[in-house]
């Protein structure tokens, strides 16, 4: 892919938290190789622990990951790039002493946008989720969904090219959770963004994705990459078509054998010995 | 959010229980000066106590004794505060310093300070400055506490965030980190001016040449119970009265 397609550039990324023979050494993420092409919306699915979450980190320059580097927007990631780089975390990132609207305003107060922007940006964002009506709500009043309703919003304000989706719908029930991928889907389908979105949701991944990377057990890697062809924005009827579930069994299969070979290593019981 | 109307009446039963515990503990108190004859030289009458009481607003005679207790209250106040929140930050900064200096903190604050005071007297003299010290030592703990507690604990999750949008130094602590620990440590800031009111006062009883502890004292000593009495309802009644202030500054400094 020529570099004005590609978004998002990792190039052979491993990473492992603490030194190695120390007791909490932990080999998150190896040898991960991948292009994000502008405009897409990639799902990072894997069991817990493979690494997915620090995948999104090292690209949004949150961790430097211990050997590989990513490139945005064609310069190595250092660092946080609030320019080019937006986060919607999993829950809990609003500041509870502000507003929305002022939980909005300020995010754009830290990226540097002049004053005189910031009141109609915020308005923009606030109306694209729905929030209209809310903006002078705490986020203690809100309800989970609309809280991450707001969290999109600050992010969407923040107008960066690229959107790191940290599981944001992890914490809420199935019904919230459906309602709000769909907002998303048209949401997304009007912004043009470049995004990766983590989940341990099939059914979500299935629904958002153009691609889905599926990764391995820990240390993870990208074990396979499925493609999802069908356009933003998708109708709630795709849930029941054919299609949709040929992909979420595949999804599902591939998953299947990670996952126990992740609990393999986690219990006890199973592997007897292994624990020092 | 407005209280509701059960709320607002139950509010009112529990006021209206309070104030006949106190009408109810002034009516002992006069049955045991008149119909039991409690000697006046242990409890005086309460209708000479008040009388006594506004001779002592009307005179003016407490002003001088007020200035002494307040002065050394302010100094003491000042130098708990700031450095209270200025160490305190500097721990709450490192990890480490949390993990050596908080049980250290914790731990000496729970011993009884005002043992150091003759030892203060002995350093500082019989005046003002011993009780200051006093005052400033026993603030500055609650202060320090809160202080690490309010920065040391702020969730990293708001610090993450306020980070990947591009917030400097100065925003992260203008934005995220005052405001989180801000609550916190006005908590602190009213428990230290308690704790040093308290000591003041206290210390002004133990050895001191003025001041408000002092002249309960001295009208001890001179078995003048009723104006005794009466000095002590009135350091209860600025007690209060800065208590109220300190927590009114207190609920102000929270609202969001």
């Amino acid at each position: 892919m020529s570099s004005d397609k590609v978004a998002i550039r990792i190039r052979g990324v491993s990473h492992q938290f603490g030194e190695e023979g120390d007791a909490r050494h932990v080999r998150a993420l190896r040898d991960t190789t991948l292009d994000v092409p502008r405009g897409e919306l990639l799902c990072l699915i894997g069991p817990s622990g493979c690494g997915k979450s620090t995948l999104l980190n090292v690209i949004g320059g949150l961790m430097t990951p211990t050997a590989g580097s990513v490139e945005v927007a064609g310069k190595r990631v250092a660092g946080p790039m609030p320019r080019d780089i937006a986060f919607v975390f999993q829950e809990n990132a609003l500041f509870p002493w502000n507003t929305v609207f002022e939980n909005v305003n300020l995010g754009m107060v830290f990226q540097g946008v002049p004053r005189a922007e910031r009141e109609a940006r915020a308005q923009r964002a606030l109306e694209a989720v729905g929030l209209k009506d809310f903006a002078q709500h705490y986020p203690g009043q809100l309800s989970g969904g609309m809280r991450q309703r707001a969290a999109l919003a600050r992010a969407l304000s923040l107008e960066t090219d690229i959107l790191l989706m940290d599981e944001p719908f992890g914490a809420l029930d199935e019904q919230t959770r459906m309602i709000l991928g769909e907002d998303l889907s048209v949401l997304l389908a009007r912004a043009d963004k470049t995004i990766v979105f983590v989940t341990h949701s099939l059914g979500e991944a299935t629904f958002l994705a153009d691609r889905v990377a599926v990764f391995s057990a820990r240390p993870g890697t990208i074990k396979e990459i499925i493609k999802v062809d069908e356009p933003h924005p998708r109708k709630p009827d795709f849930v029941t078509s054919a299609k949709f579930t040929a992909i979420r069994n595949e999804l599902y299969a591939l998953l299947h054998d990670e996952i126990r070979k992740t609990m393999a290593e986690t219990s006890p019981s199973a592997a007897p010995g292994a624990a020092p | 959010m407005r209280p509701s109307g059960n709320e607002r009446e139950g509010r009112l039963a529990s006021r209206a229980v309070q104030a006949a515990f106190l009408i109810a503990l002034i009516a002992l108190w006069y049955l045991a000066t008149t119909r039991w004859r409690v000697s006046p030289l242990l409890l005086p009458n309460p209708v000479v106590v008040l009388r006594d009481f506004w001779e002592i607003l009307k005179t003016g005679e407490f002003i001088g004794d007020l200035r002494v207790t307040l002065t050394e209250l302010a100094a003491a106040f000042a130098i708990a505060a700031s450095c209270g929140v200025v160490v305190g930050y500097v721990i709450s900064r490192s990890q480490y310093r949390i993990r050596v200096f908080e049980p250290l903190f914790a731990g000496i604050y729970s011993v009884p300070i005002i043992l150091f005071l003759p030892l203060y007297v002995l350093f500082f003299g019989l005046g003002p400055a011993s009780k200051i010290a006093l005052g400033a030592t026993i603030g500055f703990f609650p202060i320090a506490l809160n202080t690490i507690a309010g920065f040391g604990y702020v969730d990293k999750m708001l610090v993450v965030a306020a980070r990947s949008m591009g917030a400097s130094d100065v925003q992260l602590f203008r934005y995220v980190l005052l405001p989180a620990a801000l609550p916190i440590i006005l908590t602190g800031v009213r428990m230290g001016f308690t704790v040093a009111l308290l000591s003041i006062i206290g210390s002004e009883t133990i050895a001191s040449l003025a001041g408000l502890g002092h002249r309960i004292v001295h009208l001890a000593e001179g078995m003048e119970m009723a104006p005794m009495f009466a000095y002590i309802a009135f350091v209860v009644a600025i007690a209060a009265i800065l208590n109220a202030l300190m927590s009114a500054l207190e609920a102000r400094g929270k609202r969001p």
